[in-house]
């Protein structure tokens, strides 16, 4: 028998919060209450001035393996994750060979298997995410694979996305779209406006993710398929889905820590750890972001955390790959963002866990799933997938203390609130105190 | 605002006060005379190291440079990237320490990506970096060199010279920049120059070369191009950059020539007095008429020659510049 308490925190229960405790035996949620007699040999997490949540779950990680081993490897990834409070991700396709296939999808979650934490995979949309082919998504949905993207670019056709979505609608997937019309983005490498201008770089204009958002919204519209619209970062896209979403179409959508604490400013030195896709966009859109996230219009915070080796962020800034690393840091920035002190625990649980594990279905127990269940209300007798997050702790980003192979961070020397003390995942300890087990 | 680029980098034109780019025409207007010496050597940088890093194709930017440095009685490192590790998948970083290593003070760089300069100039905080173009981003010297030749004409047809004139012949001066702003250097910096120093500029171009955000520019944008030559005091001509893909933003090089070419009937609206300038290699018959080029109104051979002087006193400025405050 294992056996954990948390001791003294605050509970969150689906809208509900109480101080108390919280115990875990063998995996499973086995009590809640204000005072619990733990079994002996019970290990005790202490929780006080802390959140008890349901763990993390991050919609869009990019775990580099197979083909990026140098900038993240699928265990390297979800020790990042767990370090971050993180219990699941789902782990991007965009590998080399890109996951379009049963048996590299199978890989991947096998791999997955072996680490602390749960590991989701969302499929291909398209063979090679060339934009050209499906991807043979009921196979690999069958696999329990519920989300498919082409990221790191979206689905370019207007048609074959459109006979994607008709394809997905009866297998029960959601499609995620990277929203970026390449040909208007015409190979720039920051957001296209004054700055781009000024230091002579190439923009990839907001309009270029607008067009993509709109027409998608019409083509979930049209087909009665369901998107999930990934990294969202100006204002008029999220509008444009929480009107969607309002005239009850099946539209959720993800925004990311760098775009709701960083602006196109941030590119002004030339440093390519700035550099992304969708691109730092106006401070209007940051605030935008933000306001969105206090008032419950955004389905989930994602990282898109995003390993490169340091040689490539050290090439010039328009050969540098996109990316920026996200899991370490994202928790502290949402809590900052929902107004740090000021932050609403339900808000900031339903962006960073119950939101993410709705989009990727990795509900409570679901004995169709491979994995086990994110999420949940922290009722007795579910999955014992947790945080504990100490909004009281300040501190610093650190490049040189981050778990996982790369240290493309944008934020080293960030103050930042709010930190990690405990992750339980898979029914094992694995952040205790706020360092790795 | 920084007011003298002594012991600096020079990354930019932008942010650079109307002191700081004085400061340089008249440190250039001394070596002007160094360049007429049957011994066109002064000791200013004895003993120093100047490397010259071309990552992008160039001749007169390069020997302009080198034979700056010489004349300054700088050693000169050449790099020839065609034939270097470079070409061998070296970084930038890699490359410029392999080079400091060998003991430089200045390096002089060209690099097709907007700020890799100011990347080097992170890598090698110790050695002055001297931006030679930086992909679509800035080409300091040439906007330097640039005021320098119209200042010098000006300050000849007025009976005085370039150092007594100070900025005064600026003021005012209508300059009408053409052509490829928008993939264009040479116009971001001729433009900061132009402007920090008091002229009134405006651009003409068709509207898919014109800069996205032209609006938040120092400038006016002409709607009427034989008009604005009528107006112009200075005529800056840009290179239509065809190498950089420019070939599709306008239906043809014709179409171009025809609205925005400075032809030779088009001249005719130029008053004769007005300068007509081009930062070269010029594509004959194509943003210029090869006889309008010729005119002698037309300046191009004086902006190469004042290339020399303009880059003497920025390797002077930015190297020497240094020692002495660090003396001082």
């Amino acid at each position: 028998m294992s056996a954990f308490v948390l001791r003294h925190g605050l509970v969150m229960g689906e809208g509900t919060s109480d101080l108390g405790d919280l115990l875990v035996v063998d995996g499973r949620i086995a009590e809640v209450g204000t005072r619990v007699d733990a079994p002996a040999g019970a290990h005790e997490v202490d929780a006080s001035g802390c959140w008890i949540g349901p763990g993390f779950v991050d919609l869009h990680t990019h775990l580099r393996e197979p083909g990026h081993e140098e900038a993240e490897s699928i265990e390297s990834g979800a020790l990042a994750a767990a370090a971050g409070g993180f219990t699941a991700v789902v782990a991007m396709p965009n590998t080399e060979p890109a996951l379009d296939n049963v048996a590299l999808v199978s890989y991947v979650l096998d791999r997955g298997d072996r680490t602390a934490i749960d590991v989701a995979v969302a499929g291909a949309i398209t063979q090679g995410r060339r934009g050209e082919f499906l991807a043979p998504m009921a196979e690999i949905a069958a696999l329990g694979v519920r989300l498919f993207t082409d990221d790191g670019i979206g689905v370019q056709d207007p048609s074959l996305m459109r006979r994607a979505l008709t394809y997905a609608k009866p297998l029960g997937v959601r499609l995620a779209q990277h929203c970026e019309d390449e040909s208007l983005a015409a190979g720039g490498s920051m957001n296209e406006g004054a700055i781009s201008s000024r230091l002579g770089l190439v923009g990839r204009p907001a309009l270029a993710e607008e067009l993509m958002v709109l027409r998608d919204i019409e083509l979930v519209r049209l087909t009665g398929g369901a998107v999930h619209f990934l990294h969202l970062s100006t204002a008029r896209s999220v509008a444009m889905v929480v009107a969607a979403r309002r005239e009850g179409l099946a539209v959720t959508c993800e925004v990311a820590p760098h775009h709701f604490t960083l602006d196109e400013t941030a590119c002004e030195g030339f440093d390519p750890l700035f550099k992304v896709h969708p691109p730092l966009r106006t401070a209007d859109d940051v605030a935008a972001l933000r306001a969105a996230l206090r008032g419950g219009l955004i389905d989930a915070v994602a990282t898109d955390h995003a390993p490169h080796a340091p040689e490539l962020k050290d090439l010039p800034f328009d050969e540098a790959p996109a990316g920026m690393l996200g899991l370490e840091h994202a928790a502290a920035l949402t809590y900052e963002a929902l107004g740090a002190a000021d932050a609403d625990p339900q808000t900031f649980f339903d962006l960073l866990s119950r939101g993410p594990a709705r989009v990727a279905q990795l509900r409570p127990n679901d004995e169709r799933l491979r994995h086990s269940g994110h999420g949940g209300a922290l009722r007795v007798g579910d999955d014992a997938n947790l945080v504990v997050f100490d909004p009281q702790v300040r501190w610093n980003a650190r490049r040189d203390a981050l778990h996982g192979r790369s240290t493309n961070t944008p934020y080293d020397g960030r103050e930042l609130f709010g930190k990690v003390r405990a992750t339980l995942a898979k029914g094992h300890l694995v952040v205790d105190e706020g360092e790795l087990v | 605002m920084t007011d003298s680029i002594r012991g600096k980098n020079l990354l930019s034109l932008n942010g650079l006060s109307r002191d700081a780019i004085v400061e340089v025409l008249d440190a250039a207007e001394s070596f002007v005379e160094v360049n007429q010496r049957t011994v066109k050597k002064v000791p200013a940088l004895k003993g120093r190291v100047v490397a010259s890093l071309f990552f992008e194709e160039s001749t007169r930017t390069r020997l302009s440079f080198e034979t700056a440095a010489k004349r300054l009685s700088a050693d000169v490192l050449s790099l020839a990237v065609a034939s270097s590790s470079v070409k061998k998948g070296e970084s930038l970083r890699d490359t410029i320490s392999t080079i400091d290593a060998l003991g430089i003070d200045a390096v002089v760089m060209r690099h097709q990506s907007s700020g890799a300069a100011l990347q080097v100039s992170r890598y090698v905080p110790h050695v002055r970096v001297i931006n030679a173009g930086d992909g679509l981003h800035q080409h300091p010297t040439q906007g330097l060199l640039d005021a320098f030749t119209v200042r010098q004409v000006l300050a000849e047809r007025n009976a005085t010279t370039g150092l007594e004139s100070g900025s005064e012949l600026f003021e005012g001066l209508h300059v009408l920049i053409v052509g490829d702003i928008r993939h264009s250097r040479v116009a971001r910096s001729d433009i900061a120059a132009y402007v920090a120093l008091g002229c009134e500029v405006r651009v003409a171009a068709p509207g898919t070369l014109l800069p996205t955000d032209v609006e938040n520019w120092p400038v006016t944008v002409v709607s009427d191009f034989d008009e604005a030559l009528e107006w112009a005091d200075v005529v800056g001509l840009l290179r239509l950059q065809r190498e950089r893909g420019t070939g599709s933003f306008v239906p043809s090089l014709g179409e171009f020539t025809a609205t925005y070419g400075l032809t030779l009937e088009r001249s005719k609206h130029l008053r004769p007095s007005t300068l007509i300038m081009h930062p070269g290699p010029m594509n004959r018959g194509v943003e210029i008429d090869s006889r309008v080029a010729d005119l002698p109104a037309a300046v191009i051979e004086r902006q190469v020659t004042n290339g020399v002087p303009i880059r003497m006193a920025v390797l002077y400025l930015t190297v020497a510049g240094s020692q002495q405050e660090r003396q001082s």
